[in-house]
């Protein structure tokens, strides 16, 4: 099993020697005084490498698809917005290309994030932690804010020099302009997030002449509220204290996650190596403390899988140029299962079991879900018609006993144009239906306007029933529209038999 | 209290335990972060902004307002205000134009019956039923039987002046209480029930009808009518339908034909803008079956005539309960 290691308070003292670092000192100012501790500053170095180039690429790719989206227009009939991607609040539907969806059609959102949830867990199981390491808006934007820091303060070893240096205009000017850009990055962020809500090319005028919706202004305010402080100065914390994920995924981890993993069966003993000595009887790693210095969480990756690791690999890269440099082969840090690593360690022979059945059980049903979804979608009608029967009066016996039933039917018209609905009741013998302002007749013709809800009083009129009859009587709504066809089980009520 | 000295330290992190246990499972003393502490020192300093702007403190006369001077009462007068003149061009279109056009118009209609519902579940239901459907001596108004007639005109006309309401122009239905004021003595009362009883073609005494024919020429039919069809003009019921607004047994018609009831509707002018009046109107007719008795009297009138000649089938009858 997966050993999880809670690592939220200080290091214990150990025998990690060597000088008093400046990191050192930082780590010591913030042990707790108290019942509080303050966070230990983390200063992550820049990298180089497979994955950390696999993950600028991905950061561009999502913030573009974030910042592109809402502006991307889709061309709909009439008043309604041509914008391709509309959560339309106001207008109550959400838009999305050629698929319009209806409050009453949430589900389907519902089932999008279940789907989403299995494939979380199905990732998690197969290759660990991939959606904290590299798709989070949390390690995205912390990424980005890393990286700004960094144009700024410098690399590692300057941000710590900086932070420890005395004020300074140097530092200031740094300082400042770092956090201008955090805030305007925050802003972007925020702001990119309304157009989602309005139309973008709209929205974008009225919100800076002050007469956008009030939302928009409170939104784009707490994104940008959230992501400078969550980004800037929270990082590591959100996934270590705030988000739950770190402490569900051990339920979905065993020995044949493939995590990053430190091959201690290589890697130990461990220490340091001078150039030109020998490798017998000892390990590769050579306690050169990369992967730890890295790592925007801050852990030492050698401890074992622990909660705060995200799986980004940026170790992985560290490790494989330090081993390139001394000459060793790469993957002392790697993607790996603890499965793979423990046999190694006893010799045995390395095994990777990627369907097992808690795969297994992920797998069938993230396609049973998605088989749902996609049956569900493969039916959906745009015609909806719902048969509200009246609950009071249930029957109206008219001058000549023969018995009214009223109904209302509430059709929905998700089409973009008015729509036909053709109305049949079929029940009791001799029934007609009428409207208001409508004749009766054995067929309604109703029609509809496009991209609303129309309710529509209906009437059933059936002949004195014979003697003994009564009660209610099951009865069918027959609806046709176009190509579509509705049946609606109802009731036809004769109401008291004995009157 | 647990000396420091002698708390358990857990082997795995190195950190002190707090001395609790379940099954097996100790508490970590792990420090709370700091920025924790800036959260809970944060919503103090929003809950004094929080007073100091918004409606907070009671007080014994009132409450502080607050700098923003909020108030949920106000903001909803506000957007009744603005909903007002949301509906406005619908509710101008109400008043202008004639109940029949907008019965027509689908969305003056629609309008009409969305204003029509909400009113009539406020002011009508009371006594109508949720949906119009009555009680024993409140008409029935989704059948096609009406007292003072189901066209919109008329229905626009009773709902604005009411019945035995103090308006002006009420309407007003006049039955005599025959056996309470000694017009009637009960034997008479009894023949009557039967007689009337005939007229709605169920069967009855023979004998009593015929006693009772002479009886209904003098005292009755100058309302009811000669075949008991009722009169629309002054809201005297058709006794030949189904339609009871008392009862259909024989004792609810013995002691109305006894008392004499009437029943009491206000008047809604200057209650509603005529406007909501008309709504109200097509609600209430888009919601009825229509009127039946100008087809319903000849058809009725044949079966009442058969009754009343009474046949070999009927007389023999006793009475349903």
């Amino acid at each position: 099993m997966t050993t999880l290691i809670d690592r939220t308070k200080p290091k214990p003292p150990s025998g990690e020697a060597g000088a008093v670092s400046i990191a050192e000192q930082q780590r010591e100012k913030a042990k707790p005084k108290g019942l509080y501790q303050a966070r230990v500053p983390i200063y992550p170095k820049l990298v180089h490498g497979r994955w950390r180039w696999i993950k600028w690429a991905l950061l561009i790719a999502m913030l573009a698809i974030y910042y592109i989206t809402p502006w991307i227009r889709w061309d709909r009939p009439g008043d309604l917005p041509d914008q391709a991607v509309l959560v339309d609040f106001a207008g109550r539907r959400f838009y999305f290309f050629w698929i319009q969806l209806w409050p009453q059609e949430v589900y389907f959102i519902t089932g999008l994030l279940v789907l989403a949830a299995l494939a979380l867990f199905l990732t998690t199981a197969l290759f660990g932690r991939l959606w904290c390491g590299y798709a989070c808006p949390q390690t995205v934007w912390t990424d980005l804010y890393i990286y700004v820091e960094r144009m700024f303060e410098g690399d590692r070893n300057a941000r710590m020099r900086l932070d420890a240096a005395p004020w300074s205009f140097n530092k200031l000017w740094r300082k400042v302009g770092k956090h201008a850009v955090w805030l305007g990055v925050a802003f972007g962020t925020g702001g990119a997030w309304i157009f989602y809500f309005h139309d973008a090319p709209t929205l974008i005028r009225t919100f800076w002449v002050g007469t956008g919706p009030m939302t928009a202004y409170i939104s784009c305010a707490i994104l940008t509220f959230t992501t400078y402080v969550f980004a800037g100065y929270m990082r590591e914390q959100v996934c270590t204290y705030m988000c739950p994920w770190p402490r569900i995924q051990g339920a979905m981890l065993d020995d044949q996650s493939f995590q990053v993993t430190y091959r201690y069966d290589r890697g130990e003993p461990r220490g340091p190596h001078k150039k030109g000595t020998g490798w017998e009887g000892r390990g590769d790693c050579i306690d050169c403390n990369q992967c730890v210095v890295v790592c925007p969480m801050g852990i030492d990756i050698r401890n074992g899988a622990q909660m705060e690791c995200i799986n980004c690999g940026l170790c992985i890269d560290a490790c494989d140029a330090m081993m390139d440099k001394v000459g060793r082969p790469r993957g002392l840090i790697a993607y790996d299962t603890d499965a793979a690593v423990a046999a190694r360690a006893s010799g045995r022979p390395v095994k990777h079991e990627l369907v097992r059945p808690r795969t297994l059980y992920y797998a069938v049903a993230l396609v049973v879900v998605a088989g749902l979804m996609l049956w569900g979608f493969s039916q959906r009608t745009l015609i909806g018609v719902h048969a509200l029967r009246d609950r009071n009066p249930t029957y109206v016996v008219l001058h000549d006993g023969s018995v009214r039933n009223g109904y209302t039917l509430k059709i929905a018209n998700r089409n973009f144009d008015d729509a036909q609905v053709k109305v049949r009741f079929s029940g009791p013998e001799g029934a007609v239906l009428s409207s208001p302002g409508r004749t009766a007749g054995q067929t309604l013709i109703l029609n509809v306007k496009p991209n609303q809800v129309t309710p529509v009083r209906v009437f059933v009129t059936a002949p004195e029933p014979a003697e003994g009859v009564g009660g209610p009587q099951q009865a069918v709504f027959d609806i046709t529209a176009g190509r579509e066809h509705e049946t609606l089980p109802t009731a036809f009520d004769y109401g008291d038999a004995t009157r | 209290m647990t000396n420091t000295s002698e708390r358990e330290r857990d082997d795995h992190t190195g950190v002190e335990t707090t001395g609790h246990e379940w099954d097996g499972i100790k508490e970590l003393d792990n420090p709370l972060p700091r920025w924790w502490l800036w959260v809970f020192y944060g919503s103090i300093a929003f809950s004094l902004v929080y007073w100091i702007l918004m409606p907070a403190w009671p007080g014994i006369n009132g409450y502080t307002h607050g700098l923003l001077n909020e108030s949920d009462r106000a903001n909803v007068a506000q957007e009744l205000r603005a909903l007002q003149v949301q509906r406005g061009a619908n509710e101008a279109e109400l008043q202008t134009a004639s109940l029949q056009q907008i019965e027509a118009d689908p969305e003056l209609q629609a309008h009409a019956m969305a204003v029509g519902a909400s009113v009539f579940g406020d002011n009508c239901a009371t006594c109508h039923g949720a949906g119009g459907g009555g009680a024993k001596g409140y008409p029935n108004l989704r059948d096609d039987v009406w007292l003072w007639g189901g066209s919109l005109d008329e229905i626009e006309h009773t709902i604005r002046v009411g019945i035995r309401s103090g308006h002006a122009q009420t309407r007003t239905s006049q039955m005599p209480a025959f056996g309470r004021d000694g017009m009637l003595d009960q034997k008479q009362v009894a023949d009557m029930t039967e007689y009337v009883v005939a007229l709605s073609g169920r069967q009855a005494d023979r004998a009593a009808v015929g006693r009772a024919a002479q009886l209904y020429a003098d005292n009755c039919a100058a309302c009811h009518g000669a075949t008991g069809t009722g009169d629309r003009a002054q809201g005297a019921p058709d006794l030949t339908d189904r339609e009871w607004l008392y009862g259909s047994d024989r004792e609810s018609i013995a002691a109305q034909i006894h008392n004499g009831r009437g029943g009491v509707m206000p008047t809604w002018e200057g209650r509603f803008s005529p406007g909501v009046i008309k709504a109200l109107a097509v609600y209430v007719h888009a919601n009825s079956a229509g009127d039946s008795h100008p087809t319903a009297v000849a058809v009725a009138a044949a079966a009442t005539a058969q009754a009343v000649a009474a046949p070999a089938a009927a007389v023999e009858a006793a009475p349903t309960r």
